[in-house]
């Protein structure tokens, strides 16, 4: 490094940074599947454009998700999801307060276990109701 | 020094050395140290200084991971030399460099120059919340009121959470995690009430919003404190703080 400091500090680079380690990976890689949130965010919003734009819009919308690309493509962004949805309530518990019930502070991993409960509840009920509507 | 005579085991020791006076990079030279099992990496880094290479250059005092003075980073993980042991490594080799995200100054020696700063900005220390002459007597603690910092309170400023945390290296600004978990050590206790001078550094530009949860920082830390539940607590408060200053006219942050 050239600085004008005699001691000479030598500053590594960071270029690389996420391969160096196996957490740093496992970072990127769940917060990738941001990326997969947004493209089913954008599968659902070309949904409502078609939708506006008539009924055979609308139908060819509904063909284009039946194809075997677009079964692949949703299971894909289903396991995106889940491992998206898993990491999220991991580190919920770092990014709280101390929860006290009872006086005794709630475990991390009853945290993270409500969570994905939460979601798993939340999931079914979205998914009879629009089982519900569509029958 | 450890009693090596007569275990016949060696261990290579590959240590990345700077010498500023004549080494434009840091570069890895490998030592072949004979080892006990009851020997840590600091033992085999003395070995190497006592027998070796006396020009090797490492901060060490306690032995006992009380000091915080010998993180290095250990086959590519902060941790501290004097609490990892040569037997975890059955390959035979281990691979030792100065903590990542900060200057070499020297071989495995790190400038802390900036953390020592920012110790500084943050006043590491008790403000009253109230002032209480003599006669008044000792300020009172239930365990519940210990409880919320106590575990902040076991920072030895080892810098292992920073060699943790890619976004102090990429942005040396970031007031840091091991900071934060100091700065809440003094928030959170019931006898402070310097919170709102401190809020100038966690809610700046260089505050807790750098941080992206990557949560390695408390994986590392070799006291169990959690940096990473500090700076997160802090984004809530300096939220807070911001918002709070559009209605009152002020607030911390800078």
């Amino acid at each position: 490094m050239n600085t004008p400091d005699p001691r000479r500090p030598y500053v590594r680079p960071m270029a690389g940074w996420w391969r160096r380690n196996p957490f740093f990976v496992e970072y990127m890689v769940h917060e990738a599947t941001a990326l997969f949130v947004a493209a089913y965010a954008l599968v659902l919003l070309v949904g409502l454009l078609r939708l506006a734009q008539g009924e055979a819009a609308w139908n060819g919308w509904l063909d284009a998700l039946r194809s075997p690309v677009a079964l692949v493509f949703h299971v894909v962004l289903l396991a995106a999801f889940v491992y998206h949805c898993w990491t999220w309530f991991r580190i919920m518990p770092k990014t709280m307060p101390p929860l006290v019930i009872r006086g005794k502070r709630v475990a991390p991993g009853v945290i993270t276990a409500c969570g994905v409960a939460a979601t798993v509840v939340c999931s079914l009920v979205v998914l009879v109701v629009a089982w519900g509507a569509t029958r | 020094m450890a009693d090596t005579s007569d275990t016949g085991k060696r261990m290579r020791i590959e240590v990345l050395r700077y010498r500023p006076e004549q080494d434009a990079e840091p570069f890895l030279q490998g030592y072949d140290v004979p080892y006990s099992d009851d020997m840590s990496v600091l033992q085999g880094l003395q070995y190497i200084k006592d027998w070796l290479d006396g020009t090797l250059s490492f901060r060490w005092s306690c032995r006992m991971a009380i000091c915080g003075s010998c993180g290095m980073m250990i086959d590519g993980e902060p941790r501290l030399a004097c609490k990892t042991f040569l037997r975890d490594f059955p390959a035979g080799s281990v691979r030792v460099e100065a903590l990542a995200h900060f200057p070499i100054e020297r071989d495995l020696v790190i400038r802390m120059d900036d953390f020592l700063a920012k110790l500084e900005s943050i006043k590491p220390y008790i403000i009253p919340k109230e002032a209480r002459s003599l006669a008044q007597g000792e300020y009172l603690q239930t365990p519940a009121e210990l409880d919320v910092y106590e575990q902040f309170s076991s920072c030895i400023n080892c810098l292992l959470c920073y060699a943790a945390c890619p976004q102090y290296g990429l942005n040396p600004d970031f007031v840091g995690p091991g900071i934060m978990a100091l700065l809440h050590r003094y928030n959170a206790d019931s006898r402070d009430g310097g919170a709102s001078a401190r809020m100038e550094v966690a809610g700046s530009e260089a505050g807790v919003f750098n941080c992206t949860a990557v949560g390695y920082c408390s994986e590392v830390c070799p006291k169990h404190v959690d940096p990473a539940n500090a700076v997160n607590q802090n984004k809530t408060r300096a939220a807070g703080d911001y918002f709070l200053r559009l209605v009152t006219g002020k607030g911390g942050a800078k």
